[in-house]
C-alpha cells in the first residue's frame, strides 16, 4: 500500500514571532523553520505502518519555497521513501494546497493520505477535509489511533468529551491529532542516507492549480497582553464583580 | 523566560550566541536538529540524576548507539558509519552533547573515542573484529590508560612494564585517572616493553576482567556521571596477540588521538560557555534588585558582553581550525592554543555566570553549578594549558 504524507515547513514551535510593523503579517526573516509538529506525527504514523508491513511506500510532499526541500529531507530521514516538492513562493491557502494534493493523488494513486490536522502557523485545519471533499474520499480527522486492515482503516478520533471510532473504506484521508504518537528523531545515519533519496520538483501549474490567494489579510496584531488579576475581600464582592463586570452571572 | 504558551521569548540563547558559520550546510543543520531532539528527549531530562548517581544507565549506551552517536566516524564493517560525515558534524555533536551542561554524561558515552581509535588504526584484523562491533553497538566499553601515578603528560617516561614470557606478556604497574576505568570492559593500555624513552612504549589491549587487575574508583570535583579509576596490574597475563601495532612503536599510536580530541574538547568547552551565558542572561533579565532588573545594572550587562565577546571570537577560530583539519591540515599550533583559548573562555564564563546568578549558582541541580565543577577537567584533561602552550611554542620555533 502506498501512503502520501503532505508536510509543511513552518516556524520552529519553540520560537515566538513578532508582528511586522505594517501589520501585514508576521516577520519570519532569520528565524529557524522546521516541520509542522502535526505533520511529523503524520510521517511517524506512516513509518510505523511501514514497519508493521502494512505500507510499502511512503511519499512525502511539500508545497512551498525551495527551502521546503529541507522539510521533505526530514521526512525522508524519518523513513519516507521519496519526496515531491511543489515549488510555490508566497502564501498558499488551504484550498490551493488541497487542489494540488488532489492532482498528486491522481498521479500517484495512494490508498491513504495522512496529514497533520492543522499547521501551527495559520491554524486553518482545513486541508485534509477539503482534500477529502475534492476527491470524494472518506475522512477520519483528529486521529488518536489508526488501524489499517485490508481495505479498511479504523480511526479513533478525538472529539469533544471523548473518543469516537469510525471505519472508513480505503482509499481514505486521515488527519492526525497530537496524541496519535510521539514522532521519532531521525537517527544520524538516516539523515545522511536521506540525502540520496529522490525528490521530484514540480510546479503548481503542473497540476493546473492557480495559487493566487482568495482571502485578503486586513491586519495582523499581537494578542492582547494579559491583565493582572484583582483580589476580592468578600464573597459578596466576588458575586458583584461576576454579575456586573464579567457579566457571567 | 517563556510566554504563556511556554515558548522562549529570550533573545540571548545557546543558538544565538554561536557566530553563524560559513561552513555549515543543510546537512549540518539537519544533524544539529536531530541531535537536539535526541538530547532533549533521552539525555537532558536525566543529567542531574545521573550526575548525582555517578553513572549513566547501561541502556542509554544502546539508545545512543541506535541513534548513531556511538558509531559515527567509525568503519561501517564494524557497525559504525562514516558516510557524508565531516569535521563540522563532529563539532556540532560535541556542542549539542555539551548543551545540557553535564560533561560527565558525554565522557561516559563517548569514552571509546579515545580507547578505540588506536585499535582501528594499528591493531590486527582479528582484534578489530573482536572489539569494535561490541563497542560500537553500545554493548561494551573501552577506555584508554596512559597516565600513571608517577606522571601524566610525560608519555615517554611511563613505568608500567609488560614483560614477554612465551606467548604472553606479564603486566605490572598502575594507571591513574582513567576515564571509564571502573565500568569499561576493555582498556587500551600504554606499557613499557623496551628500554627507556618513547622508543620502548607499546600499546596493549587488556580485558579488565583478567586475573591480577584491580580497580579503585576515584571521586572527582565534577564529571560525576562518568566513573574514573586507578587501575592496578599485578602479574596480569595478556596474550601476545593483544599487542596493538608493532612492539615498541606504541608512542605514535598514542599521539594519533590527540589532535582530534583537542578539537572536540574545544567545541564542548565553548558550547558549555554558551550554556552558562544563556542561563546568566535569562536570570539577569528577570531578577530584580535595587528596583531594577539585574541586566539594567551596567556592571552586570558588561559581564554578559565580555562573555559573548570571548565566545564569539573563540568559536570563529574553532570553525576555522575545523575547516583546516577538514582540508587535510594538522595545524598543531592552532589546535593546541585553541584548546587553551576554549578552556580559558569556559573558565571565565563559568565564573562570570556564577557571579550573575549569585547564591543560585552555588546550588546543585542546574547547569552553571555543574559546568563550574567541570572547568578544571577541561583545562587539564586532553593536554593541560601548560603542556599545550609549550607544545605550541616549540612548534613555533621559540
Amino acid at each position: 500500500m502506498k501512503v502520501l504524507v503532505p508536510v509543511k515547513r513552518v516556524l520552529d514551535y519553540n520560537l515566538k514571532v513578532k508582528v511586522k510593523s505594517d501589520q501585514s503579517g508576521v516577520d519570519l526573516s532569520n528565524l529557524k523553520m522546521a516541520m509542522n509538529p502535526f505533520c511529523e506525527i503524520a510521517v511517524e504514523e506512516a513509518v510505523r505502518l511501514k514497519e508493521k508491513g502494512v505500507v510499502t511506500e511512503i511519499v512525502a510532499v511539500s508545497i512551498g519555497p525551495e527551502q521546503a526541500q529541507e522539510t521533505i529531507r526530514t521526512a525522508l530521514a524519518m523513513g519516507a521513501d521519496r519526496g515531491i516538492l511543489v515549488k510555490v513562493d508566497g502564501d498558499v491557502e488551504p484550498l490551493a494546497v488541497a487542489k494540488i494534493l488532489k492532482g498528486i493523488v491522481e498521479a500517484e494513486s495512494p490508498q491513504l493520505v495522512i496529514l497533520g490536522k492543522q499547521a501551527i502557523d495559520d491554524d486553518a485545519n482545513q486541508t485534509g477535509q477539503m482534500l477529502a471533499a475534492l476527491l470524494g474520499w472518506p475522512q477520519g480527522t483528529f486521529a488518536f489511533k489508526i488501524d489499517v486492515a485490508s481495505d479498511k482503516v479504523t480511526v479513533t478520533r478525538e472529539v469533544d468529551g471523548g473518543l469516537q471510532t469510525v471505519a472508513l473504506n480505503l482509499p481514505a484521508i486521515v488527519t492526525t491529532d497530537l496524541r496519535l504518537n510521539e514522532p521519532r528523531y531521525a537517527s544520524l545515519p538516516n539523515i545522511m542516507k536521506a540525502k540520496k533519496k529522490p525528490i521530484d520538483v514540480k510546479a503548481a501549474a503542473d497540476y493546473g492549480v492557480d495559487t493566487a490567494p482568495r482571502l485578503k489579510v486586513l491586519k495582523v496584531t499581537e494578542p492582547p497582553k494579559r491583565q493582572g488579576g484583582v483580589k476580592v475581600k468578600t464573597v459578596a464582592e466576588l458575586v458583584d464583580k461576576l454579575k456586573n463586570e464579567a457579566g457571567v452571572l | 523566560m517563556a510566554d504563556d504558551a511556554g515558548r522562549r521569548t529570550q533573545t540571548i540563547t545557546f543558538d544565538s550566541l554561536r557566530p553563524p558559520s560559513p561552513f555549515f550546510t543543510d546537512s549540518h543543520h539537519a544533524w544539529r536538529a536531530s541531535l537536539r531532539k535526541f538530547v532533549d528527549r533521552e539525555i537532558a531530562p536525566h543529567v542531574d540524576a545521573w550526575d548525582e548517581a555517578g553513572a549513566v544507565p547501561r541502556e542509554v549506551f544502546k539508545i545512543a548507539a541506535d541513534f548513531g552517536l556511538i558509531g559515527v566516524g567509525y568503519p561501517e564493517q564494524y557497525g559504525g558509519w562514516t558516510e557524508g560525515v565531516d569535521r563540522f558534524h563532529g563539532v556540532i555533536t560535541s556542542e549539542e552533547m555539551a548543551r545540557p551542561g553535564a560533561g560527565g554524561v558525554s565522557a561516559a558515552l563517548m569514552v571509546h573515542g579515545i580507547g578505540l581509535p588506536p585499535i582501528l588504526a594499528i591493531g590486527t584484523e582479528e582484534m578489530k573484529a573482536a572489539i569494535a562491533p561490541a563497542v560500537l553497538s553500545g554493548e561494551k566499553q573501552i577506555s584508554l590508560a596512559i597516565t600513571e601515578p608517577s606522571g601524566g603528560s610525560d608519555v615517554a617516561n611511563l613505568q608500567t612494564r609488560a614483560t614477554r614470557r612465551g606467548d604472553h606478556y606479564v603486566v605490572d604497574g598502575a594507571k591513574m585517572f582513567i576515564t571509564g576505568g571502573m565500568t569499561s570492559h576493555y582498556c587500551t593500555v600504554a606499557v613499557r616493553t623496551g628500554g627507556p624513552g618513547a622508543g620502548g612504549v607499546s600499546l596493549l589491549l587488556i580485558e579488565l576482567d583478567r586475573p591480577g587487575v584491580t580497580r579503585t574508583p576515584l571521586k572527582k570535583q565534577g564529571w560525576w556521571a562518568s566513573d574514573t579509576a586507578a587501575l592496578y596490574f599485578d602479574g596480569v597475563e595478556v596474550p601476545v596477540a593483544n599487542l596493538i601495532g608493532v612492539e615498541n612503536q606504541g608512542f605514535a599510536g598514542v599521539m594519533l588521538n590527540f589532535n582530534g580530541e583537542r578539537l572536540g574538547m574545544a567545541s564542548g568547552a565553548l558550547a558549555s560557555a554558551r550554556a552558562c551565558i544563556e542561563d546568566a542572561a535569562a536570570w539577569a533579565q528577570e531578577r530584580r534588585t535595587f528596583g531594577k532588573r539585574l541586566a539594567d545594572h551596567q556592571v552586570i550587562r558588561h559581564k554578559i558582553a565580555m562573555m559573548v565577546q570571548r565566545v564569539r571570537a573563540s568559536t570563529a577560530w574553532l570553525d576555522l581550525c575545523a575547516w583546516r583539519v577538514q582540508n587535510g591540515e594538522t595545524p598543531v599550533v592552532d589546535l593546541s592554543l585553541l584548546k587553551v583559548q576554549a578552556t580559558e573562555t569556559l573558565e571565565f564564563c563559568a565564573r562570570e555566570a556564577s557571579q550573575i546568578l549569585g547564591g543560585a549558582a552555588y546550588m546543585r541541580g542546574q547547569r552553571i553549578e555543574r559546568i563550574y565543577r567541570e572547568v578544571r577537567v577541561n583545562a587539564i584533561g586532553g593536554g593541560s594549558e601548560e603542556i599545550m602552550r609549550d607544545l605550541a611554542a616549540r612548534q613555533l620555533g621559540v
